[in-house]
């Protein structure tokens, strides 16, 4: 019942939004919100189940929008002949490499051992540096100012929500092969790095995604605003309810992402709640709340983290390719740990760790808040230098400095939630 | 000639700004490694204590230069330092009694007071950023350089230049003298080695009458000093930015992990192991190696080994390969 009541306080809150402002800033709250839910999902399994502390949120989502650029961009003409085969040579030779590398580890002992990992990891990097320098200098000398890239397949761009989560999740399992085994703390600062390294690869290699240049006009999933202003059929249709036709337009495919993603989330929720209702999420608790019992009762922890970390950042990834789509453009310079990891986790920790529907009211309430306190924090610092002189320079800093509110909020809510409620607004069952 | 053109060159784009940016990490990690071996858990809050403690600086020394008042050659940051660490303290004090105090008498497990840093990390930045904003802040005054590459060139006859910037020997000077009353601190006065024995062993520590609210306190002052100092120096030597100040984290980390938990010593070892390979592994090596190569055989490349903006590829793999064969750290750290 409160429950119900929580979620219908935060449909109220954009209703509200929605009838005092604009119908299009409450779709988009809602929407981003939506997709907010769907990364708390997924940080949620990897800690509301498993207690694996994750900080490399980020990353993830930033890979998950990778996805539409490869899959749903037209191809870069020549691109691949000019140089996309040999990086894709260069990769093989780097892999291998570190295969061979891993290899030698496992079966040469002694000095062998580490003069042949030293030897092999060297000249597979000097090899896979001759391949790929050359190769990406010509995929980035095809017409520069607009492409300069490998392109994309040219598919459909709803396929790219399930690529972006097969991306993160190949990302995670080489993440979690390596670092899982560590303690808490170990694998937090590991994931920390993974997160920065991930968007220090997309932020500079424009062969990929044209780097800081951004790559913009992703295809859509929904028809245009202008296709539908266009459209004689629509216009008639908003006048009859009464409503501009740019207005219904824009409403319009706000709403249809709204349908898409909303559908997306409930196949999760569904999926997630039978997982973790069934023997297998009960297995989870157990390793959560003690690793040491668990593993004495047969069960193989380190195989189920690994499990659970690669479902978990398949979410954040599939998300990532979600806010890419919604947004049609990729700039890597957005993609910042403050707003796409510590966030995310405010709403997990807030929503109620281990449970699902905890995660994605956290979501929603605090993408809310989010964009509101900002808001909110220029109405409040008008209010207290109103007083002020005009001209002063305190409030001038005052009034310019209100918009870095809504990071203090941010901790200052978790803090509260943490002291006070730490299971959170729907704690776990 | 060449051998010592090649030298020089060497000490100036990689020896000279490595031992900075060493000293700087390794004063950083020391904090971080004193609250993992008192409280028994990662700060992340760190970077962003560095970033007030800073901001704190750059306020007094606008205030102070606005008096007219300045150190001559030195910068005048310097004589704000004492009364910022003041500053510090009292927020590390206050933040302690407000936040982490509770959970340590609930003795809530590591990865929550983990969390509860994260929570302290976002009100901190919303504060530093409050304070003085989001901008790049080059707060050096003073003596630019001790050492000026024309002049350099002219003395020695050589080609290759070589800068030494005061900044830079400051940052090893008070390094230097930092660690030394650290060590001293720990290994002398009855706190200090109360402290030891508390991070050694805590029950032990509690019969013998060590009183731990004590202890906790001095653990946060010298936490808060040190990341000031940290924060202060990295400042003088590149700039401020609050940004920068919260990814400074990860090589922090790192070089406190690389070293081991809770071991001063390792704190230092990781900070220099860190700051040398990052900058070694992100500098072209094209010049040295056209001074050292006969002629005609010089490289046509940059000899980069990693472009400068994967330098957190670097910690971040030393971070693993020590995690991997050597869990506790170089220097035997904890492992709770």
């Amino acid at each position: 019942m409160r429950n119900i009541a929580l979620f219908a306080a935060v449909g109220l809150l954009v209703a509200v939004e929605g009838f005092t402002g604009s119908w299009n800033t409450a779709l988009g709250i809602l929407n981003m919100g939506l997709i907010s839910a769907i990364l708390a999902l997924g940080v949620n399994m990897q800690w509301g189940y498993a207690g694996l502390f994750n900080v490399g949120v980020v990353g993830f989502v930033a890979l998950g929008g990778l996805a539409p650029v490869l899959i749903s961009t037209p191809p870069v003409e020549g691109a691949m002949a000019a140089g996309g085969w040999r990086i894709l040579l260069a990769m093989i030779v780097g892999i291998a490499s570190i295969g061979l590398a891993i290899a030698i580890n496992r079966r040469a002992a002694g000095r062998l051992r580490v003069l042949g990992i030293l030897a092999v990891l060297i000249g597979g990097f000097f090899v896979y540096r001759a391949i790929f320098d050359p190769a990406v200098a010509a995929v980035e000398a095809i017409n520069p100012a607009r492409e300069g890239n490998l392109g994309g397949l040219g598919l459909p761009v709803l396929l790219a929500w399930p690529v972006g989560g097969l991306f993160a999740a190949a990302a995670a399992w080489v993440i979690g092969k390596t670092a899982l085994g560590l303690r808490s703390d170990y694998l937090a600062i590991a994931t920390l790095g993974i997160g920065e390294i991930i968007i220090a690869v997309m932020k500079n290699e424009d062969w990929l995604a044209r780097g800081v240049k951004n790559v913009v006009n992703i295809p859509r999933p929904v028809p245009y605003e202008v296709e539908l202003q266009a459209d004689p059929g629509f216009v008639e249709r908003a006048a009859g309810f009464g409503i501009d036709p740019v207005t219904a337009s824009t409403v319009f495919v706000k709403l249809l992402y709204a349908g898409l993603f909303l559908a997306v989330l409930l196949a999760l929720i569904w999926l997630s709640e039978k997982a973790l209702n069934s023997p297998w999420g009960r297995m989870m608790r157990a390793i959560r709340d003690n690793e040491v019992a668990a593993e004495a009762m047969g069960k193989n922890v380190t195989a189920r983290h690994l499990q659970i970390f690669i479902l978990g950042s398949a979410v954040c990834g599939m998300a990532g390719a979600m806010i890419v789509t919604l947004d049609s453009q990729l700039t890597p310079g957005t993609y910042n740990p403050l707003r796409f990891t510590f966030l995310i986790w405010v709403m997990v920790i807030v929503g109620g760790s281990g449970n699902n529907w905890g995660a994605v009211l956290g979501g929603m309430l605090i993408w809310y808040l989010w964009i509101k306190v900002e808001p909110w924090g220029n109405a409040l610092m008008d209010l207290v230098t109103s007083g002020m002189a005009d001209g002063s320079a305190l409030k001038a800093h005052l009034q310019a400095s209100a918009a870095h509110m809504r990071l203090m909020t941010m901790g200052i809510v978790l803090l509260l939630v943490l002291r006070f409620a730490p299971r959170g607004l729907i704690p776990e069952k | 000639m060449d051998l010592v053109n090649a030298l020089v060159a060497l000490a100036n784009f990689v020896l000279i700004p490595a031992t900075a940016y060493g000293a700087q990490l390794a004063l950083g990690a020391l904090g971080v490694t004193l609250i993992y071996g008192i409280l028994r858990f990662s700060n992340f809050a760190h970077g962003d204590t560095m970033a007030l403690g800073t901001a704190f600086t750059i306020l007094l020394t606008w205030g102070l230069q606005g008096l007219g008042i300045s150190l001559g050659p030195l910068p005048t940051a310097l004589l704000a330092l004492p009364f910022a660490i003041a500053l510090t303290g009292l927020v590390m004090l206050a933040t302690d009694r407000s936040v982490y105090r509770f959970y340590r008498k609930k003795k809530a497990a590591p990865v929550i007071l983990v969390i509860v840093s994260m929570g302290v990390m976002f009100v901190m930045n919303g504060i530093t950023r409050f304070l003085i904003g989001v901008d790049e802040i080059r707060f050096a005054d003073g003596e630019r350089f001790l050492i000026n590459a024309r002049a350099f060139k002219e003395a020695t006859g050589l080609e290759e230049g070589l800068a030494l910037r005061s900044t830079q020997v400051l940052t090893v000077v008070t390094a230097v003298a930092v660690v030394a009353l650290l060590f001293w601190f720990l290994n002398n006065t009855r706190t200090g080695k109360s402290m030891r024995a508390f991070s050694d062993n805590e029950d032990l520590a509690l019969l013998s009458g060590i009183n731990p609210e004590r202890v906790v306190m001095y653990a946060w002052l010298i936490a808060g000093a040190l990341a000031t100092t940290a924060g202060v120096l990295y400042g003088l030597d590149k700039s401020f930015k609050a940004f920068t100040y919260f990814q400074l984290l990860l090589p922090i980390f790192a070089s406190a992990i690389v070293g081991g938990l809770g071991s001063p010593l390792g704190a230092i070892a990781g900070g220099f192991l860190i700051a040398y390979s990052e900058v070694a592994f992100t500098y072209a090596f094209k010049k040295v190696l056209t001074y050292l190569l006969p002629d005609g055989m010089a490289p046509e490349g940059l000899v980069q080994l990693l472009s400068t903006d994967y330098k957190f590829a670097v910690s971040f793999a030393i971070l693993i390969i020590v995690l991997l064969f050597k869990p506790t750290g170089l220097f035997k750290g904890k492992a709770v």
